[in-house]
């Protein structure tokens, strides 16, 4: 259970950066998994009064604003019209409705979870974070980085690609024990695999969209695996490679 | 007519509304909040324990350690005195014997301050070595009960000096010989895994002194008159100081059938004399609590070319965890509710157990209650015989199961007086259109799908012990109180006894209040566990109403001035066959309130001599996908006779509810700890029960038959109808992929991997 | 502690809440009984409540976040919650009731949302409502026959029984 002294909500985005380089804040997005963290802040700093939730189309890409719930990506027709459903495909397994009404994307990719079919689809995208302080920064990088006191404002996903998803739960609604997303752009192809268990990964990056089953399997054999409670290693490494090929034809269908 | 009909349960309005009924919603606002502190270790031995700081936190009421428990060993299981279960366990022991095992109870104002608390207090442990395989805890030189003061009430073969909850053997016939002349011997393990029953509300109870000084105990259970005396055992008081009281409760599946939370609070109240409240967090439920004894069971079925099943010997190895309850019970339903299935041709068998203690999580009462394991391990092998036979499962059971009238060596040689199990085969078949898609059929989309059967029994209370009374009397104009020990789960108990007691008194089941469950007030009933209530408190609602209209047509006699042999109940009136007056049975009870000597009441008990099985036939329809090993349930078909179906709605939601829960063990449901002993599916997010979205369709059907000893015929059925899915579905999956599952659950991982072997 | 007002089933109301409680804690504090926990992380759905019409998980939400927000739970739902009481009911479907009221609460944000589901959608959209007793097929009977009748309009014409 997490525990702070004070909740603040915050009123500009300035406000709330100041008040985060404390070590003793955080930022409450979706508060799914944060309520569940066994620490204790002074501060909390709630985003949700700066209007962070709602998804833009400008001309070459989507802005979605971080404290955009799950469901409002998964039935977004800007969205899924222009990437042919794959947000609706990749999320609706997550929990339930009520879930997704609540967790924020935001939430989502900051806490750069393992387990993120969010954050395996929007690598495969070649998606950017927007940071309050920092800017653009590539989602590929952020990733690999440590959280910072930085805040995570806006999600920007470039138009003109087609992408599809893929993955294995244990149930039906359980988070993925192995995702992958496959996008094509300008007849280019990213791979990622996510919830191997660890951080989503590029596992290939501007390939053909028309790989054989040989060259996904290669291209599968490069990334790391281990287990955990939902498959073994030995497991992941057997479906990675029929995930990719399921993502990558989800590609061409659309 | 009320018995047979779909009466809508009585609950029903406020539990669709939201009311305040649970535990949690009637507890006094100013209870204190009780938690407890965990051992972090699986076997430890606490050599320093300090509180004083924690005792200084704002709110900290009161903190409790092994120093300030009475030296009496009890056990939580709810069982009939004597129990079985060894008396092995204090409200707080210096000796810790699983990761979980409460060091100290702390209460306070707010849930927070008690957390704060819990925090602060400084513990010494002296780590001692776990036996965490149950393989490995007979005569293992690690003892895990080695006090002077544990104790056996009954001799069940328990030892503690050899790590033994129990040890036994029941056969007939020469296994050895009937086995050696058999042509095929199936010879296989197969294993399952601790399940939770997972209720969706957890455990919990609140206590306080009332008027007279006496506890108070409002518990989610299934087992207040258990409780009653397992609270006074543990805290070491007499029994007439306890009263235990069972509002709503959100669900048990057994688990409430273990006195898991309420000594905690309780002991909290007689040390403070102030109210206390426990809440199980849903890890707490899942890491310690009352789940289903893990099984290790080895098969050999001897058969005839023919298929004449000719002898089953069974060995079960039952991991009781770090105390013994219900250990020495669960195992036996291991091999006494599997075997007699195949009674039909069979010439001999032999059943053997072992119970061991390990330090693990205690074990406790689930759903099927060993049956369950037994059941996978036999019914498999039965499935796997029809492979090796190369004949159709179905038919070789057909072939072999027990028929109507019929003695059954197996299951405590009782007779089957009433079994419609070949038509619960031959109806499920025919549901899941099985000579259509037996073994297995390929879809266009390079799916797999394959059909699978399991067959099940269990038991209609436990004979000679299960006791249930309840009483009813004439009330204010015409209307009936019904006071009963039986408790409502959720089941519907309080309405399916009330359609008996209208049945039985010719009258509305709305004329019937019922009341349950109260110590102090409702007629004694060792609870609802056992496929008991309908079976067992059901004939004491057939025999107290046989007494309370004889007592009503004497008063209505007495008022018409005719004779009691020439009254005659009519339901709403009694009737003088002489010259056809009548006393309206709305007089009779409001006469009998005026200047009358004599109550319109009866109490009546009833118990059983014998256990009469229901029956099912189960078939599962799977999706397997060949590249994940994803395997879906499509679809189930169960069959069941339960006798007669005392109520349709209610029946098939029971039997819909509990092959949910099978199907959940049988694929999804995945109990496990880490090297350390600590339980890792420690949440609903690490331990998966079905969702609405997992199965595709479960469709039952009723096979009755007619059960002489039972209320209008009707056996059990609660516990039945969770054993079919894992034989069925793994059944299903060989016939797929030819994979064969012998170690529950069936994961992808297990499926996709076996193929490629 | 901190002082919430927020609108309460159509009224206003003002509770004291601690930074960190939950919109659950502050509801359960306020007497509402129908939100239930039965979980700590997030799988359950027996905490729904409707926040600003969408149906979300009342233990995730934090407290403070309600403030001059509009929550609904099952007891100011009126006459459509208790037709589709009475659905359950027929059923026999509610068994011990724990998980009911969420339940309901999502049901009826799917009424407003797609009343047209077929079983399937209604399946995918509930499917964060668990449940241990029923095994879900009566759930779905009785969804099918509350949607059928919130489509004809038969909860508005007839007087839904007592």
């Amino acid at each position: 259970m997490a525990i702070y002294q004070e909740y603040i909500m915050a009123s500009t985005l300035d406000e709330a950066y100041a008040l985060n380089q404390k070590k003793s804040a955080v930022i409450v997005a979706g508060n799914m998994w944060l309520r569940m963290c066994k620490m204790r802040k002074k501060t909390a700093i709630d985003l949700s009064a700066l209007g962070l939730d709602k998804i833009e189309e400008r001309e070459d890409a989507f802005v979605i604003g971080a404290m955009t719930t799950l469901r409002q990506l998964e039935k977004s027709e800007a969205l899924n019209g222009a990437f042919g459903g794959v947000f609706e495909k990749a999320l609706s397994p997550i929990v339930g409705t009520q879930f997704r009404n609540t967790a924020t994307v935001g939430g989502s990719v900051y806490s750069r979870f393992g387990f993120s079919d969010v954050s395996t689809v929007l690598l495969a995208m070649g998606a950017s974070m927007v940071l309050h302080k920092r800017g653009e920064v590539p989602l590929e990088v952020f990733q690999q980085e440590k959280p910072d006191r930085d805040i995570l404002t806006h999600v920007v996903i470039p138009k003109g690609q087609r992408a599809g998803v893929a993955s294995v739960r244990m149930s039906e609604t359980d988070i993925p024990a192995l995702v992958c997303a496959a996008a094509v752009r300008d007849g280019k192809m990213n791979i990622a695999v996510g919830a191997r268990p660890a951080r989503a990964v590029l596992a290939a990056k501007g390939v053909s969209p028309d790989l054989t089953a040989a060259e996904l399997g290669e291209i599968a054999q490069n990334v790391m695996y281990g287990g955990n409670m939902r498959a073994g290693k030995a497991y992941r490494e057997r479906v990675a490679p029929v995930l990719m090929a399921r993502a990558a034809a989800a590609c061409r269908e659309v | 007519m009320a018995v047979g009909q779909r009466v809508r349960k009585k609950d029903a309005g406020a539990l669709l509304s939201g009311k305040p009924v649970y535990v949690e919603d009637i507890a006094p606002r100013d209870c204190l909040c009780v938690k407890l502190m965990h051992s972090p270790h699986a076997h430890a031995m606490i050599e320093e324990i300090d509180t004083s700081r924690a005792e200084k936190l704002p709110g900290v009421a009161c903190i409790v350690t092994y120093k300030d428990v009475p030296n009496v060993r009890f056990t939580q299981a709810g069982q009939t005195y004597p129990e079985f279960s060894p008396y092995d366990r204090l409200i707080l022991d210096r000796h810790l014997r699983c990761v979980g095992d409460p060091v100290a109870i702390v209460a306070a104002q707010t849930e927070k301050q008690a957390l704060a608390a819990i925090r602060l207090i400084k513990v010494k442990y002296t780590i001692l070595p776990a036996v965490l395989d149950a393989r490995e805890a007979k005569d293992n030189a690690v003892l895990i009960h080695p006090e002077d003061n544990w104790r056996a009430l009954v001799d069940c073969g328990a030892n503690n000096k050899r790590n033994l909850v129990a040890e036994g053997c029941d056969a007939e016939g020469d296994i050895e010989a009937e086995l050696a002349a058999c042509d095929v011997v199936i010879d296989r393990e197969y294993s399952t895994l601790a399940n939770q029953q997972t209720m969706m509300e957890t455990f919990r109870a609140f206590t306080r002194l009332d008027t007279y000084g006496r506890l108070e105990i409002v518990s989610s259970t299934q087992v207040p008159f258990h409780v009653r005396r397992i609270i006074a055992t543990a805290l070491d008081i007499p029994k007439s100081r306890v009263r235990v009281v069972k509002p709503r409760i959100g669900g048990g599946f057994g688990a409430k059938q273990t006195a898991v939370c309420e000594q905690y609070p309780a002991i909290v109240t007689m040390k403070t004399g102030l109210p206390a409240k426990i809440v199980y967090t849903r890890e707490e439920s899942m890491t310690l609590s009352s789940p289903r004894h893990a099984m290790r069971l080895h098969v050999r079925l001897g058969a005839m070319k023919d298929g004449t099943i000719r002898a089953i010997d069974l060995h079960s190895l039952s991991n009781s965890g770090a105390y013994g309850e219900h250990g020495p019970t669960t195992v036996g339903l291991s091999g006494h509710k599997s075997i007699p299935v195949y009674t039909h041709n069979l010439k001999a068998f032999r059943f053997a157990w072992d119970v061991v203690y390990t330090n693990t999580m205690s074990a406790g009462a689930y759903r099927g209650y060993g049956a369950t394991q037994g059941l996978f391990a036999v019914e498999s092998a039965v499935n796997e015989l029809a492979h090796a036979l190369n004949m159709d499962p179905a038919k070789l059971r057909e072939m072999n199961v027990v028929r109507e009238g019929e003695k059954m060596p197996a299951y405590y040689g009782e007779m089957a007086n009433s079994c419609n199990l070949g038509r619960c085969i031959e109806r499920a078949k025919e549901m899941i259109g099985w000579d259509e898609k037996y073994p297995a059929r390929a879809m266009a989309n390079g799916h797999i799908r394959a059909v699978g059967m399991g067959l099940a029994m269990q038991g209609s209370g436990i004979s000679g012990v299960d006791t249930g009374a309840v009483s009813i009397r004439l009330a204010d104009g015409g209307t009936y109180n019904m006071t009963i020990g039986a408790t409502d789960m959720g089941t519907g108990c309080d309405t399916i006894l009330a359609q008996m007691a209208a049945q039985s008194l010719e009258c509305s089941v709305d004329n019937i209040a019922v009341y349950g469950v109260d110590t102090d007030t409702s007629p004694y009933d060792c609870g609802s566990y056992a496929s008991s209530t309908t079976y067992v408190t059901g004939m004491a609602v057939v025999k107290t109403c046989e007494v309370l209209r004889g007592k009503i047509v004497r008063a209505g006699a007495k008022l018409l001035g005719c004779d009691a042999d020439d009254a005659i109940f009519e339901g709403d009136c009694v009737r003088c066959a002489k010259d056809e007056r009548t006393v309206s049975l709305a007089e009779i009870a409001n006469s009998n309130m005026m200047m009358n000597g004599e109550d319109i009441s009866a109490c009546e008990s009833h118990g059983s001599p014998v256990s009469p099985p229901p029956f099912m036939a189960g078939c599962a329809e799977i999706d397997l996908d060949p590249l994940t090993g994803v395997v879906k349930v499509v679809d189930y078909a169960g069959v069941i006779d339960c006798g007669t179906v005392v109520n349709p709605n209610l029946a098939r939601v029971q039997t819909e509810g509990g092959i949910m829960q099978g199907i959940g063990m049988a694929l999804l449901e995945y109990p496990r700890m880490d090297e350390t002993g600590r339980t890792v599916s420690n949440s609903l997010m690490q331990y998966k029960i079905p969702t609405r979205v997992d199965v595709g369709r479960v469709r039952v059907e009723f096979a009755p038959s007619y059960e002489p000893t039972g209320p209008f015929g009707a056996k059990s059925i609660g516990e039945c109808v969770i054993n079919t899915p894992s034989p069925a579905i793994a059944d299903a999956v060989y016939n797929a992929c030819g994979v064969r599952v012998r170690d529950l659950p069936i994961t992808p991982e297990k499926v996709l991997l076996g193929m490629d072997e | 502690m901190m002082t919430v007002d927020f609108t309460l089933n159509g009224k206003r109301v003002s509770a004291m809440v601690e930074a960190d409680d939950s919109l659950y804690k502050m509801l359960r504090g306020l007497g509402i009984s129908s939100v239930k926990c039965g979980c700590e992380t997030t799988n359950c759905g027996l905490c729904t409540v409707h926040m600003d019409g969408k149906a979300v998980l009342s233990c995730s939400v934090p407290a403070p976040r309600a403030a001059g927000h509009d929550i609904w739970t099952l007891e100011g739902m009126g006459r459509l919650a208790k037709a589709l009481g009475d659905c359950l009911a027929d059923e026999g479907a509610e068994q011990c009731g724990f998980c009911a009221p969420g339940l309901m609460m999502n049901v009826l944000a799917l009424a407003k949302e797609n009343p047209n589901a077929t079983d399937e959608e209604a399946d995918a959209y509930l499917a964060g409502n668990l449940c241990r007793c029923s095994g879900y097929m009566s759930q779905r009977r009785a969804v099918r026959r509350f949607l059928d009748g919130v489509v004809s309009g038969e909860w508005e014409k007839e007087e839904v029984q007592a």
